[in-house]
């Protein structure tokens, strides 16, 4: 378990590392999910990895332990909203409006490019 | 302690451990009620935790600052969460790569139209230019947004809070939407949740189906990438 949270660190501080120092526009948890992507596939391929966090489902474990609770971690940031009091009183219905209006838009935009790609495929496939 | 029945209070008001057992206890009864309604949409765990917290700082006269101290352990884990994703993706790899073309395509449109929808609406609405251009980042998670704010010299503790309101609104939203729509694939379900509510809306996806989790979770880290390069080019492009 401690290994495995320790590699889940790991890959975090080498993907910020990385992103801050050659200053590429993408987050540092983004190239660590990459890391540990990639650790997980060379595992299967090379059975000399196979040890540590990386055996017996260490890793799996611990990640989903971490994946469980997802929501509880944006608690804190979204707490921050006593800090906008005033704005919210201002323009607090029209920004709640705009962002409404906005994921469903996007919701709807996304799933239904998705479906109808995939039907493309699907009847490009069965020619 | 006799002198002052405020010592006690005043010494734990300050000190992190107060804040994070709020934060874990408040989220634990509101995650148990969310539980007891079966999910419910509306009984969004993180937007009523979100709330009797708040309501809580503001009643006890306590500042964010003070309360973030403690908070900070809980919020540190934001980034962890985001490697151990590679955990649900590794082992749905074969169904992810089967439907890598959808899932590109779905991004590009999807992270355009959210960028652009809410600049366009935000400057309908008349909102001032600052509060235009911290909406913008909205549909990526908060680190990330936060960090686009900062490059843009807008306000970035005004977008964690629109991306929060974001996802919630998208976890409320999404199932109650896609059920009218009637689609059944679990797999464009859950990309879209992940595309415009970012983590919240992948933590919503997993509970209903875990095929929609892992998707959601593509979704989410592929929009922080393609949103940090997008966001700049929309608010020159559109923004007065």
């Amino acid at each position: 378990m401690l290994a495995s949270l320790g590699l889940i660190l790991l890959c975090q501080l080498i993907g910020e590392a990385v992103v801050r120092g050659l200053g590429l526009p993408m987050p540092g948890p983004v190239l660590g999910l990459l890391l540990l992507l990639i650790l997980l596939l060379a595992r299967d391929r090379f059975a000399l990895l196979a040890r540590g966090p990386l055996r017996d489902d260490g890793i799996e474990t611990a990640s989903k332990g971490l994946l469980a609770h997802l929501s509880l971690l944006f608690v804190p940031a979204g707490v921050g909203v006593v800090q906008k009091l005033d704005l919210l009183a201002s323009h607090g219905i029209a920004i709640i409006l705009v962002l409404a209006l906005s994921v469903v838009v996007t919701l709807l935009a996304t799933v239904l490019t998705f479906r109808l790609v995939s039907r493309l495929l699907r009847q490009q496939d069965a020619r | 302690m006799k002198d002052n029945p405020f010592s006690l209070w005043v010494y734990l008001s300050q000190s992190p451990l107060l804040w994070l057992t709020v934060t874990l206890l408040v989220y634990a009864s509101t995650d148990a009620v969310s539980l007891a309604t079966r999910r419910h949409p509306l009984a969004n765990p993180v937007l009523h935790a979100m709330w009797i917290v708040g309501a809580f700082l503001l009643l006890t006269g306590t500042s964010y600052t003070t309360y973030f101290a403690g908070a900070q352990f809980v919020h540190f884990l934001l980034g962890p969460a985001t490697v151990a994703l590679a955990v649900p993706l590794y082992e749905n790899r074969k169904r992810v790569v089967a439907s890598i073309v959808p899932m590109l395509v779905a991004l590009v449109a999807g992270s355009v139209i959210a960028v652009v929808s809410v600049v366009l609406l935000a400057e309908l609405a008349g909102l001032p230019r600052d509060v235009v251009l911290s909406l913008a980042p909205k549909s990526v998670t908060a680190g990330v947004a936060m960090g686009i704010a900062e490059s843009l010299h807008a306000d970035p503790s005004l977008a964690a809070v629109a991306v929060i309101l974001t996802g919630i609104m998208g976890a409320i939203i999404v199932t109650p939407l896609m059920n009218r729509t009637g689609i059944t694939d679990f797999r464009a379900r859950g990309f879209a949740a992940g595309l415009a509510a970012h983590g919240i809306g992948t933590a919503r996806a997993f509970q209903v189906d875990e095929i929609a989790g892992v998707f959601s979770g593509i979704a989410m880290s592929l929009n922080a990438l393609v949103t940090s390069f997008l966001v700049p080019l929309a608010v020159t492009l559109l923004v007065r």
